[in-house]
């Protein structure tokens, strides 16, 4: 692997005009990469999902350069229909669209990153892959006082002109003081055995409210990293929703950390597993600083060899006392051959606090099922209005009706 | 601390029950081993316990292994490198390399310091039916007690009698539960193994009292590594009680054990710890690692194994006792009360392994941390896929007594079977303000309320010991806390 890494990263740097130290700073990225390699079971974060295994099973040899110098044509029926909504398409790693032609102009400003690396604290190593190659780099700044009118999403679009790639990306996003964001990440893949790497970076500024919404649904046999790393001033909220379910493998990592007084997180996800899935979802809550709050809600329904892990930590540091943190994540497992593991973590370092998390995993409920049963329900209609009903409860914690019922409509559940 | 005068060793001792009211040591003469770890040694101490040669295959099998182990180091409490050359791997006090052959023989000094512990010797003074099996150091130093157990046909002595008397029962399951290949304690422990206890319950019996061990580390610089192997045979019941303590010294000593429990069909082992090692100075110096492996086979079918734990002692503690549910329809509990206080730090919590089928198993854990200390409750819960209508249940909770202490939660939960359910909860708060006054209203002072109240946090776990050590372990939850309130 190290060869075609080297070979691939001379062929980026050629492509980009970057200044001699930026490529320092990414050749310093690479070697630790090429050192550490994939993450594998030895480490603590990845006990559960042995990335290093899973892409040498599902992949094989992967390659890290693609062509980025001609465009791709935009598909336009991947586009969601009956929600208004500006649009930033990716095509395979490539951007081809930003368009805010709903929103005001010069409220939201976009700044080309490319040559300025910033580093984030993660110590693993796709961070490091990340900072190497990814080709080009945006901010998108939303000006103070600026809500706006319609979501954005964020399409992440690939096609059969790409194979055992591997496609890392990065964008910056700053809401300023009194701004609004509702963001909408669709993946929606045509291409097979792909190792896409997502990093984005969250700055909220007071009073700001950021909604993410991480849709995942579509079948596909791609492996996907994606990490969120969210700062939050004073009073801001964030809520971040996953739904975990198409491809192979996915993990959403979410990192928050509440720096300013009464700010809150949420984060709820979803998985919905079938054949042979391994999906987890981890997330680390930092409680910094006083009155701060955090909620979190994962379900899972798992069938048919799949397999699901939820690692929760809250973390609060010894200033910040009164905090709330909640944390609770429920499974049901429907046969045999699935699994579910779950490490909910608190590590409480401040007194004055309110934490905790509970877990449950099991089968459905037979009594449950009978009860329906004796109101003339099927089994399998049975089965299918409780899971109907487990499921619901996350995406009812969705706060934007709109997209709540884009959502509800995408995966088929009816209330 | 050399005992001058009775006045004078009385005066001491009523500081010492201010602070920990174990820290005296006892000038016996004792017989070490050549410093070090390395074959010799081990050969010396398998040597002087007159060991036939296939414990002391063991013994190298292990330390083979041993070589090739790195300690581990993921662990919550981080420790200073111990350096595994620099320890007494065995101490006996003197008088015992011709094995009394009754307790008037015993070294009246021993009997002392047992007496100040509070744990009698002599037979005829007990009327509360305990047989003891007392451990000072690295040797088994008396067993009472064993007219009535042998009647039962319950075999209960130091586990060096038993290889030597009973080599067919220690060869079978020794290291069975916790093999020669296990982690780098547990493989230390194998390898230099001292004494311990060994006890075995035939087809059908009810130990007729509760057997117990008392553990005293006397000799400094020394680790203490015992070794204790419980085995109820089918139908039967054990009730095992733990306790320990050791001298205040300034250097931290290592506690490196090994308990085995194995259960056979129908059998029930319950084992209680009260552990309450030297904890270390105000300033977190000093102080017993305790180290210690504990782990539990219910091999047969409806056997059952319940750990219940009281940790108060110790500068680090860092023990996971566990349960393997192989038998179907078998049982684990752990009930665990955690508290640290000052400088103390404590990592622990249990595993509960589901591998046969209608297992089931509970957790209670309580950690209370004060002072400048930390607590992590660490646990594994893994229900394999084999494991058909498997339940689990698993509490923990968590008392923060001031600002300045850690309490953390770190559970693994694993399930692997759709028939099978697991739930846990987990809550850490402090002491509200509404209880504190609610107690103080009725005219408890601040640290009775304080006292109530975790008493009442316990109470789940403190249930579950037997009726004398729940006294104890009731007065030394208040002691540990002590001076932690305000």
């Amino acid at each position: 692997m190290k060869e075609q890494l080297q070979k691939d990263f001379e062929n980026i740097i050629k492509n980009l005009s970057l200044s001699q130290r930026d490529i320092e700073i990414k050749k310093f990225y690479l070697d630790s990469f090429i050192n550490k390699g994939f993450p594998s079971r030895k480490e603590e974060d990845w006990k559960f999902s042995d990335l290093n295994q899973i892409i040498k099973k599902n992949i094989g040899e992967l390659s890290f350069f693609t062509d980025y110098t001609s465009t791709n044509k935009i598909d336009t029926s991947v586009y969601v229909d009956g929600l208004e909504h500006n649009k930033i398409v990716f095509i395979n790693g490539r951007i081809e669209k930003i368009d805010f032609n709903y929103e005001k102009k010069n409220q939201i400003e976009i700044i080309d990153q490319s040559e300025t690396i910033d580093r984030f604290t993660n110590k693993n190593s796709l961070c490091d892959l990340n900072n190497a190659f990814t080709n080009k780099s945006f901010k998108i700044v939303v000006k103070k006082g600026y809500q706006l009118e319609k979501p954005l999403i964020i399409y992440h679009t690939t096609n059969s002109n790409i194979w055992s790639k591997n496609i890392n990306l990065r964008l910056n996003f700053e809401l300023n003081k009194d701004s609004s964001l509702r963001l909408i990440d669709l993946f929606n893949d045509t291409s097979e055995k792909n190792f896409l790497n997502i990093f984005y970076n969250f700055d909220i500024k007071e009073n700001s409210i950021l909604k993410n919404y991480k849709l995942d649904s579509f079948k596909n046999k791609n492996i996907k990293y994606s990490y969120n790393n969210i700062d939050q001033d004073k009073n801001s909220i964030s809520e971040t929703f996953i739904l975990s379910s198409g491809s192979d493998f996915f993990k959403s990592e979410i990192n928050s950390n509440l720096k300013g007084e009464y700010s809150a997180a949420f984060v709820n996800g979803m998985f919905s597993l079938n054949k042979d899935k391994h999906h987890e979802i981890r997330t680390i809550i930092n409680h910094l600083t006083e009155n701060t709050k955090s909620y979190q809600l994962i379900k899972s329904v798992l069938e048919d060899s799949s397999r699901a892990v939820y690692q929760g930590k809250i973390f609060v540091n010894p200033e910040a006392q009164k905090t709330d943190g909640y944390q609770l994540s429920k499974a049901i497992l429907l046969d045999e051959t699935t699994e579910f593991n779950a490490k909910p973590e608190l590590e409480i370092y401040a007194d004055d606090v309110k934490c905790s998390h509970g877990s449950a995993s099991g089968s459905l409920n037979e009594n449950s099922i009978f009860y329906l049963m004796t109101r003339g329900l099927n089994r399998k209609e049975a089965k299918e209005l409780l899971i109907n009903g487990f499921l619901l409860d996350v995406i009812e914690k969705i706060t934007d009706r709109e997209i709540k019922n884009l959502i509800k409509n995408m995966i088929g559940l009816k209330e | 601390m050399k005992i001058q005068s009775e006045q004078n060793s009385r005066e001491k001792e009523i500081e010492n029950l201010k602070e920990y009211k174990y820290g005296f040591s006892t000038d016996i003469e004792n017989i070490k081993a050549p410093k070090g770890l390395n074959e010799e040694v081990i050969k010396f101490i398998s040597n002087i316990k007159k060991e036939p040669k296939w414990m002391l295959d063991f013994r190298l099998k292990a330390f083979e292994r041993f070589k090739q182990l790195k300690e581990p180091a993921w662990q919550k409490p981080k420790y200073p490198k111990i350096d595994y050359q620099d320890l007494y791997y065995y101490s006996a006090p003197k008088s015992m390399d011709d094995k009394p052959k009754s307790l008037d023989e015993l070294d009246p000094k021993l009997l002392e310091t047992y007496k100040k512990l509070g744990i009698p010797l002599q037979e005829q003074a007990r009327l509360n039916g305990i047989a003891v099996d007392a451990v000072f150091d690295s040797v088994s130093v008396a067993t009472t007690f064993k007219d009535e157990l042998t009647k039962h046909g319950i075999i209960f002595c130091p586990i060096s009698e038993a290889i030597q008397n009973h080599p067919e029962l220690v060869k079978k399951y020794l290291g069975s539960v916790i093999p020669t290949t296990d982690h780098f304690f547990a493989t230390l422990n194998s390898a230099v193994f001292t004494d311990g206890s060994f006890a075995y319950i035939p087809e059908g019996v009810r130990c007729p009292m509760e057997l117990s061990t008392y553990f005293r580390i006397n000799a400094s610089n020394t680790g203490q590594f015992e070794r204790t192997l419980i085995i109820a045979d089918k139908g039967s019941y054990v009730s095992y009680l733990e306790g320990c303590t050791a001298p205040m010294r300034d250097e931290n000593q290592l506690h490196a054990a090994n308990v085995e429990l194995i259960a056979l069909d129908d059998a029930e082992i319950k084992y209680s710890t009260v552990q309450n090692w030297y904890p270390g100075d105000k300033d977190g110096k000093g102080g017993i690692y305790n180290f210690v492996t504990k782990r539990g086979l219910c091999k047969g079918k409806n056997s059952k194994i319940s750990w219940t734990q009281v940790e108060t002692g110790s500068a680090i503690t860092w023990k996971y006792p566990s349960c393997i549910l192989k038998g179907d329809n078998s049982i684990g509990e752990f009930y665990s009360i955690a508290i640290t206080n000052n400088h103390q730090k404590a990592d622990t919590g249990t595993k509960m392994i589901h591998l046969g089928k209608n297992t089931k198993s509970k957790i209670i854990s309580k950690g209370i941390s004060a002072g400048v200390s930390d607590m992590t409750y660490r646990g594994l819960v893994d229900i394999s896929s084999k494991a058909d209508n498997s339940n689990n249940y698993t509490q923990c909770d968590s008392l923060l007594m001031s600002n300045k202490c850690g309490a953390h939660t770190v559970p693994y939960i694993k399930n692997k079977n759709s028939q099978s359910n697991i739930a846990h909860e987990a809550t850490t708060s402090k002491i509200s303000e509404e209880q504190l006054h609610y107690c103080q209203q009725r005219g408890l002072s601040a640290e009775e309320a304080v006292g109530l109240i975790v008493n009442g946090f316990c109470k789940e776990v403190l249930q579950q010991l037997p009726m004398e050590f729940a006294v104890e372990a009731q007065k030394l939850v208040g002691i540990s806390l002590e001076g932690s309130v305000g």
